[in-house]
């Protein structure tokens, strides 16, 4: 422990290094944005021992809460404790009012823009989105033509990245709208801040996070088809194997609902969902699923799927059951599609988009695509269906052999690939052995729609790329994360 | 309460009770050893006979020594019943169920499993061993308490209960049988030892300060044997395990033909005189009791838990 101690210096601010990038808590010339000036303070005031004890206090907590995420193909290892840094990244409350505003009109868009791919195709037909690509999407549901969810509905629940380039302006990189997740890593991180440092928490106004479980199943309760005082909603898992359970467990439990796994329901001939219970069958009204699409009904989609639920489909056309997300609504969330997220806004809402896109080269376009090809070296080049950072080739830090496999896999199939400049990721201070050094950062916040009104969580989930120098910011690739701090820096 | 929920429960509650009876048998029988001169010391054997895996035992071992049989006994991977195999299937299995079960317990049995994979070089020195094991009878201790003061007492609460009591009732009737079985065919000769191991048996039930309450007599066979078998008030007796089992299911639906199943084996153990039966018959007795036991769990498998597709 003492040696620990000496090796660990308190923090002094004026040594930390921006190194050219936009950083999230000093400025260019040093200086403590307004937003952080008490967070810093703070931390400046710590003692080495505090510092070194509060990390330790912060590892404890997660260990003991059980705070985990799994990786794949680890063998024996299903889960691991989640990596977590003490210094939180703050965000003031009026930029964040701003960014809560964008982030409803471009959700709202994507409902409009899904519902009508289902329906009468209206955006294709005037010529807005290419017709080609609907056709290649592995995301659109022909089982899904022509049903009507509730309040037209798809994405309820949608999880979108946000990133600043160099300059710190916020653009969104991605929106995920089938299974977007890590929700409950946001709320646990803000519980192991209060563990921590709950002295902090009486100096700095900070938004509070904890009515996302509450906002959910409001959200949830009110997609149920029977009109009712309780609906039974529960979360559909694909059980403890899954990279998400942790998230699956902690949802259901906050929302005093089953967590259910695909045995534990059935269809039966009336068309409507039940849980087999140790009592008998029992009707459920809202499924909050977190199985892909492809595996939710082996009737409807890939036969062999174990995980799903055989007729789930039928029940949901039929409307006696209520799935979240619907069925289908990846189709808007693929990083082609993604490129015309602010033609749609323009489309459907007569809009400009309040916040920005990362200018995005479609491979599709012959000539977009030469220049991707010609530039990979400069460009960071994504496959459009995958998730999680896997297939994704960082030009500036990919080798020759690397280059050239990619280019081969554009060429044979070019609609699947787009490609965006290197963005200067900004930067958040991040515990590096004994002292803070910048980590590259994104922030993933969580919209929720009902048709009915749209809620965005204060702040999100704050991933960093733990690696120095490294832009990866996933769990399952590296990453950590922080608690986010939207300050209201005019409350006193 | 979802059919695969209330199973769970159960082999959680169940696997926490293991590993507490186990831990306390080992605790029981070291201090035992200490007070045994070397030449009649019965050592390690017999434990591994109750938890009712020799064969297994005997697959990757050749003796019973302490450091062999204790490592298989707490942390042994091969030995579905070892303590960290039971704290990991319990965790394991409440993973799968971390919605229903307060947070708190959650925290204590995921503790519990990093105190035991973490700590085992403890369990296996002297020194170390009673505080280790101590740990972790009091952790079970505080799981089940925290259990019953903040789970809804509704459906599930029975299965927990249900997986606890079954488990207790298993053990203490394979600690009767395996220990005075070693017992009695030393008789003549251990004369003088006679009433420590007697004792040693009640300490393994955590029974001895309550034989003495109960029972008002010294330590004696006919009395111990009645005492942990048809005692009304000690909670580790098999007829009050028994009992509390029955009463669990009662107001669960569709529980006819378990609590037939359960009335059934308690009037065959009311009936018995336990007190005469010797060595031989009283290991038919006890056989007669695990199949009833057995029984009583597949009729709760058979009537709430998820069956395997269909």
């Amino acid at each position: 422990m003492m040696d620990k101690v000496k090796e660990c210096m308190k923090i002094d601010w004026k040594a930390y290094q921006t190194k050219g990038f936009f950083d999230e808590l000093i400025d260019a010339q040093g200086n403590v944005r307004s937003h952080g000036t008490q967070l810093a303070q703070f931390f400046a005031n710590l003692s080495a021992e505090e510092l070194v004890k509060a990390r330790a206090v912060a590892d404890l907590a997660i260990k003991e809460m059980g705070i985990t995420f799994t990786v794949y193909n680890e063998g024996n290892m299903i889960d691991r404790a989640w990596p977590f840094d003490i210094i939180p990244r703050t965000i003031g409350k009026k930029e964040w009012q701003s960014v809560e505003v964008g982030l409803k009109q471009r959700v709202e868009a994507l409902n409009l823009f899904i519902d009508d791919l289902y329906h009468d195709q209206k955006i294709i037909k005037d010529g807005v989105f290419p017709k080609g690509l609907l056709e290649k999407s592995v995301n659109f549901r022909q089982q899904c033509v022509g049903i009507n969810p509730p309040n037209k509905i798809w994405a309820h629940i949608c999880g979108s990245d946000l990133v600043r380039d160099g300059s710190g302006t916020m653009y969104v990189l991605e929106d995920n709208l089938r299974v977007p997740s890590g929700v409950s890593y946001m709320l646990e991180n803000r519980s192991v801040m209060k563990r921590v440092f709950p002295e902090l928490f009486e100096q700095v106004s900070i938004l509070p996070v904890d009515d996302y479980p509450s906002q959910l199943f409001d959200m949830l309760a009110a997609m149920s088809a029977r009109p009712q005082d309780k609906p039974e909603v529960v979360v559909l898992t694909p059980g403890v194997f899954n990279s998400a359970y942790f998230e699956h467990c902690y949802l259901a439990q906050e929302m005093g609902c089953e967590l259910v796994e695909g045995r534990d329901l059935v269809v039966e001939k009336d068309d409507c969902v039940y849980m087999r219970t140790i009592t008998g069958l029992q009707r459920v009204d809202v499924i909050y699923r977190r199985i892909d699409d492809l595996f939710l009904d082996p009737e409807a989609f890939l036969p062999e799927s174990q995980l799903g639920v055989p007729g789930l489909m039928r029940a949901w056309s039929k409307g006696n059951v209520a799935l979240v997300n619907a069925p289908g609504a990846g189709v808007a969330d693929d990083k082609v599609v993604y490129a015309y997220v602010p033609e749609m806004i323009k489309y459907y809402l007569g809009e400009e988009a309040k916040l920005a896109n990362v200018p995005t080269f479609k491979c599709l376009d012959p000539k977009e695509c030469d220049h991707v090809i010609k530039n990979i070296d400069k460009l960071v080049v994504k496959p459009a269906n995958e998730s999680g950072g896997y297939g994704l080739l960082i030009g500036p830090k990919s080798t020759k052999k690397e280059q050239e496999a990619c280019i081969a896999q554009i060429k044979a199939d070019p609609r699947n690939w787009v490609a965006q400049p290197t963005l200067d990721l900004s930067t958040v201070p991040t515990f590096d052995g004994n002292k803070p050094d910048g980590r590259h950062t994104d922030l993933r916040p969580f919209i929720l729609s009902s048709g009915k009104d749209t809620q965005v969580t204060t702040g999100g989930l704050t991933r960093v790329a733990m690696v120095k120098g490294s832009l990866v910011v996933n769990s399952s690739q590296g990453g950590g994360s922080k608690d986010t701090w939207i300050v209201d820096e005019e409350a006193k | 309460m979802l059919s695969r929920v209330g199973e769970t429960l159960y082999w959680v509650s169940r696997y926490i009770e293991r590993a507490e009876n186990v831990a306390r048998l080992i605790n029981v029988n070291n201090l035992l050893m200490m007070d045994l001169p070397k030449g009649v010391c019965t050592g390690w054997e017999p434990l591994i006979d109750i938890i009712g895996v020799r064969k297994a035992y005997s697959e990757n071992h050749t003796d019973f020594t302490e450091q062999k049989a204790l490592r298989y006994l707490l942390v042994g991977s091969d030995n579905s019943s070892s303590i960290l195999n039971s704290i990991t299937s319990a965790r394991e299995s409440a993973r799968t169920i971390r919605d229903v079960i307060p947070r708190d317990v959650w925290e204590e049995i995921n503790s519990l499993y990093y105190y035991v994979k973490d700590n085992q070089k403890e369990g296996i020195t002297k020194r170390g061993r009673f505080d280790y094991l101590k740990k972790i009878i009091d952790s079970a201790h505080q799981i089940f308490g925290a259990l019953d003061a903040t789970i809804n007492h509704d459906q599930g609460y029975v299965f927990i209960r249900f997986g606890s009591i079954i488990e207790r009732a298993d053990m203490t009737s394979r600690i009767l049988d395996i220990r005075s079985a070693t017992l009695i065919t030393n008789e003549e000769e251990v004369k003088p030892f006679d009433n420590i191991q007697w004792i040693s048996l009640l300490r393994s039930l955590s029974a001895y300060q309550m034989y003495r309450q109960e029972m008002g007599v010294r330590v004696q066979r006919a009395d111990v044997i009645e005492f942990v078998m048809h005692s009304k008030v000690f909670p580790r007796s098999i007829l009050f395990c028994m009992n509390e089992l029955k009463a669990l299911v009662l107001p669960l639906p569709n529980s006819t033909e378990i609590i037939k199943s359960i009335d059934d084996a308690i009037v065959e153990l009311e009936n018995k005189d336990v007190r005469v039966l010797k060595n031989g018959l009283l290991h038919d007795f006890i056989d007669e009791i695990q199949i009833d036991l057995a029984g009583i769990h597949n009729g709760l498998a058979e009537t709430y838990f998820l069956k395997q597709a269909e």
